[in-house]
Order: C-alpha cells, then sequence, then structure tokens
C-alpha cells in the first residue's frame, strides 16, 4: 500500500468516527422527540431529518456549500467567531457525512426507543423520575440495541459516502481525500487499477468488521433485556 | 392521611364522576371492570388529567383544574402497583426495588430501608435474580416493595391480584395485610372481588358505570355491592377450640360459628366472610341437618336480580348483616319479606385474621 492510500484510509476512519460521535446525541434527542413528543410540526421535522437519504447526494453537498461555503453568512460566522472552517477540510467532510448519515441514525434509535413499553416509562415516573431521568434510566438502556445499530449505520455509511462530500469539501489528498474519493480518482489514472482493488478490499473488510461489532454488541445486550410480562 | 378526591372525567363514550374521601387503612375501589376504577387510580396517581375537579393529600393539592394546578406524577410522593407489575427488565430485582431511592428522600413518608421491606415481603432469595426469572406472585411482590422504597405518602393498587391464580394469590393477600397492619402506608385498593375487599379493606368505595354508589365502612357496604360473589362480613372473635373436632368456635354479634380450626390465639379478631350463594334461607330451626352454623336473624330487605330468576336477601342477624342468594321461586314458596324471623343455613365461611 501507498502512503497516499493510507492517508486515505486514516482520513475516512477519522471522518466517519467524528461524523458519528457529533450526530449521536443529536440524533438520540430527535429520535426521542419523534417517538414520544406530540407537537406542532413533527411531520415537517420528520421530512427534514429524511430528506438527505431522499435527496441526490451531490444536491446535499451543494445545500452545504451554499451553507457553510467560506463566504456564506453563516460559514463566515463560525470562522470568524467560532473559528470553525468546514469548506475543504476534513471537519467538512465529517459535516457532509454526518448529515447524509443522520437520517439512518434517527430511523433505528426512534423504531427501537417507540418499542420500549411505555407502561415502564409512566411506572419510572410514580417512582419519583423526572422525564429526563426516565429517559436516562428507562427508555435509553432499554432502546440501547437500536442505539447502537444506528450508530454502526451513521459510521458505516460515513465510510462509503462520496457525492456530497466531494461536492462540499472537494477531493484534496490529506485533507478532504477520503477512501471513495481515492478510489474514484485511482479508477481515473491509468495504472491505477491495483491501488483501487486494494482499497476496496480494504473497504469491504472495514464494512464488514463494524458489522460483526454491532452483532456481538448487540447480542451482549439482548440477553439482559428480555421483556417482562 | 386523608385523600380527598372529587373529579369529572369525560373519554370518549365515557364519563366518570367520582367524589369521596378516605380515612386511613386500605380504601377498596371496587365495582365491576368498566367501572371507571383504574381511570380513578390513574388520576391520583398523575398518570390522567382529569376533564375537571380536584384531588388533595392531607389537604396538598395535587389537582386542581379551576386554578390550573397539576403536579407531574413524579412529585406527588404517591406509590403505584401494577397489575402487570411492571418491574424493569433491564435492572436486577435489588436494583428494581432500590431505584426510587435515587429520586427520594425518606422524609415523613411511611415505609423504611431495604432490609425492613425486604423483610415485610420475605424477598431476601430474589434480590440478586433477574425479573425475567421470577413467578408471578414474586414479581408483584417486588413491584410492592418498589412502590414502598420510593417513601410514598399513599399507595395505589390496580387490582395487583388480578394477574395470579388462585395460589399465588394467597400468597400475597398476608403481605398486603401486613403493609396494612405493620407499614402504615394508606393504600387505595382497586378490586373487582368481593373476597379480597372483604379481607383487606377498611373502607369501600362502590363504582358503578362511572357514579360512586356507595362509600362507607366495609362491614357495611360490602353487603351492598352487586357482584357474583356478594356476601356479609361478621367481625368476631376466637371463643375456643374444639380439638377433637379440629373446629374453632368464633363469638360474633349474630351468634356463635363452628369453623375448620384456625390458628390464630382465643381472644384474637377474626374478620369472616360469608358469601351469599353459601347462606340457605329457613323459616323454622332445621334439625339433623349436616351444616353446624345456624344463626337467627329478621329479613333486611330483599333484592331480585337483574334477570328476577333470584334474589339477593338481607338478613339482619342481631346487627350483624348477611346476605343469602335464593331463587325467585323460594322467595314465593316461603313467602319471604322484609320483616320476618328466619335462620341463616351457613354452608361455608371464609376468614380474615384482623
Amino acid at each position: 500500500m501507498t502512503a497516499e492510500e493510507w492517508t486515505a484510509v486514516r482520513l475516512s476512519l477519522l471522518v466517519a468516527t467524528t461524523a458519528t460521535a457529533a450526530s449521536l446525541p443529536l440524533g438520540i434527542a430527535v429520535a426521542w422527540l419523534l417517538a414520544r413528543g406530540r407537537f406542532w410540526g413533527k411531520s415537517l421535522v420528520d421530512t427534514l431529518v429524511h430528506l438527505p437519504l431522499i435527496m441526490p447526494p451531490v444536491v446535499t453537498g451543494y445545500l452545504l456549500l451554499l451553507t457553510f461555503g467560506r463566504r456564506t453568512p453563516v460559514g463566515a460566522f463560525l470562522a470568524d467567531e467560532l473559528g470553525i472552517v468546514f469548506s475543504f477540510r476534513w471537519t467538512g467532510a465529517a459535516l457532509a457525512c454526518a448529515v447524509m448519515g443522520f437520517p439512518l441514525l434517527v430511523r433505528a434509535v426512534r423504531l427501537s426507543i417507540e418499542a420500549v413499553d411505555a407502561r415502564l416509562e409512566a411506572a419510572a415516573g410514580t417512582l419519583g423520575a423526572n422525564p429526563l431521568w426516565v429517559f436516562a434510566t428507562v427508555t435509553l438502556p432499554l432502546s440501547l440495541p437500536g442505539v447502537i445499530a444506528g450508530a454502526i449505520l451513521c459510521f458505516a455509511k460515513a465510510m462509503g459516502e462520496f457525492g456530497a462530500t466531494i461536492t462540499f469539501v472537494s477531493n484534496i489528498p490529506g485533507e478532504t481525500q477520503t477512501l471513495p474519493s481515492l478510489i474514484y480518482t485511482l479508477t481515473q489514472v491509468p495504472g491505477g487499477d491495483a491501488g483501487a482493488l486494494r482499497l476496496t478490499l480494504i473497504s469491504i473488510a472495514l464494512s464488514m468488521l463494524a458489522l460483526l461489532g454491532s452483532e456481538l454488541l448487540a447480542r451482549r445486550i439482548g440477553v439482559r433485556r428480555t421483556a417482562v410480562a | 392521611m386523608s385523600l380527598e378526591v372529587d373529579v369529572d372525567h369525560v373519554r370518549e363514550h365515557f364519563r366518570l364522576t367520582a367524589r369521596f374521601s378516605s380515612a386511613p387503612g386500605i380504601t377498596a375501589l371496587f365495582g365491576r371492570s368498566g367501572s371507571g376504577k383504574s381511570t380513578l387510580v390513574d388520576i391520583i396517581g398523575g398518570l390522567v388529567r382529569p376533564t375537571r375537579g380536584r384531588v388533595a393529600i392531607d389537604g396538598q393539592v395535587l389537582v386542581d383544574t379551576e386554578r390550573g394546578l397539576f403536579v407531574p406524577k413524579h412529585r406527588r410522593r404517591v406509590g403505584y402497583v401494577f397489575q402487570d407489575s411492571r418491574l424493569f427488565p433491564h435492572l436486577s430485582v435489588r436494583n428494581n426495588l432500590l431505584y426510587g431511592r435515587w429520586f427520594t428522600r425518606p422524609d415523613g413518608g411511611a415505609s423504611g430501608d431495604l432490609a425492613s421491606v425486604v423483610k415485610l415481603l420475605d424477598i431476601g432469595p430474589l434480590l440478586d435474580r433477574r425479573p425475567d426469572s421470577l413467578s408471578g406472585g414474586e414479581k408483584q411482590r417486588i413491584a410492592i416493595g418498589r412502590a414502598l422504597l420510593a417513601h410514598p405518602r399513599l399507595l395505589l393498587m390496580d387490582e395487583p391480584l388480578a394477574s395470579l391464580d388462585e395460589a399465588r394469590r394467597a400468597e400475597i393477600l398476608p403481605y398486603i395485610e401486613r403493609l396494612r397492619d405493620d407499614a402504615g402506608v394508606p393504600v387505595v385498593y382497586v378490586s373487582h372481588s368481593v373476597a379480597e375487599v372483604a379481607q383487606l379493606a377498611t373502607t369501600v368505595v362502590i363504582l358503578t358505570e362511572g357514579k360512586v354508589t356507595a362509600v362507607g365502612p366495609v362491614l357495611d357496604i360490602l353487603p351492598l355491592a352487586d357482584a357474583g360473589d356478594a356476601g356479609g362480613v361478621l367481625d368476631a372473635t376466637v371463643a375456643r377450640h374444639d380439638e377433637a373436632f379440629q373446629l374453632t368456635v368464633l363469638a360474633s354479634d349474630a351468634g356463635e360459628l363452628q369453623v375448620p380450626l384456625l390458628a390464630a390465639p382465643v381472644g384474637a379478631p377474626v374478620r369472616a366472610y360469608i358469601r351469599a350463594r353459601d347462606v340457605m334461607i329457613s323459616l323454622r330451626p332445621p334439625e339433623e341437618i349436616s351444616a353446624l352454623n345456624v344463626l337467627a336473624g329478621r329479613i333486611a330487605s330483599i333484592t331480585p336480580s337483574a334477570n328476577g330468576a333470584q334474589a339477593d336477601v338481607r338478613l339482619d342477624c342481631n346487627g350483624a348483616m348477611l346476605m343469602a342468594r335464593v331463587t325467585a321461586k323460594s322467595v314465593q314458596r316461603l313467602a319471604l319479606a322484609a320483616g320476618r324471623p328466619v335462620f341463616a343455613v351457613i354452608k361455608s365461611v371464609s376468614f380474615e385474621r384482623s
């Protein structure tokens, strides 16, 4: 493997981990709102969350560029006030991946929260737990398999994200050239086939590892989590 | 403790109107399924917001729709034992029991620490088990313990024995009695079983189709209950034991009763429950019959059943109220009428130490 390939693999792992870690808390919160909340505009929120799943990734990437680009109001504010720059940086790649993985994460977590028996939550309330504690001590532990599944899905999506990333932050070696971007680049140059194949194999191996890891985790938790009549 | 309830709740095709206050001890909410009992405890527990009304414990208002006041369930300190126990499947029995401790401080509320609750309910050997490995009866004991350890000011029990078979019920009932007698927690107990209410309750609130139709001490109210196994309650004391025949003789206002040997000492108070269907009526003192217990009394009232085939006869036996269920034909044949002196032949008695 060449140094360029290693860099792309490392960068992809960094981008995917950051994207997953960053979207997890927000994803759980949104999933809980959608599962248990009753508020005006709920279906609008639902649609917005799912939008990146339905839109062409290039469109999502372009919208990100229009919103977070260096010269847009939001981008300028983030850069000047908080020192956060997304455009043409690896952080931008992570943002694009997070946005693309978000619907998958929310969907999995929401389904498993909906599967938690609301009567158990009511029981926790009568024992003195306020809604936040009920969530932390009953809802979240009982929906953990779904949270893990959602996080793995989000991670896998982030590892494979191409369209939105390349549109938003381009394909800069060492900064935004993730694994899929490099595979694409290698297929465009003569003699790149061997490298593309190597990366493809690595990509498959990483996906399988992630899936296997989630299976194991879910099974360990599943043992502790049989429903009570 | 005093609980005051005055609420109206409207839900689709059902209207609940309840107004009562209750004394210490166990207050039974009694009625058929669909009479609104569970909705009423849900309102007291804060799981349901009433359409209109007021609920207060010891003068502290939990709900007052006029003032827009609604204390959420986690701040009410009202324990709730559900019919389906609702133990947390991801926690051990011990952590289920201690769950409420994270949120409440033991100030003022009744009941004690883990050790005393474990002793009260005999659940020591279960502490390290997981809820899904428990039997139905064990689950309910843990659910009761869990509610107690949250230091409630009032404990709601919504048919806690309904999902159990006869043997498991018999296993739990003594613990609920201990709760009443030892733990000193006031309880609102929902049930549609006259036998359970007769055993446990101090006060009875009868609900019929969403309305409170009677409130009062169990001895006065229970004979009015319209239910399949209606009956009368006698407060008695153990007069003596007849070891030779394995019998115990009880003394009550209505007279002496001979019952299968009880473990209670002489002088102990006992509450006997006599089902209406276990009582026959005779116009003359019956002779040479197998039944040991015959009480003299006077007919207080006769209530025909809904289909007219049977009648519930209330008997005043020297102040104690008994019930007899007889056929309409017998009423006619014996010319039974209010005021007529009769003899009640009792086939069997169920009991309860009090």
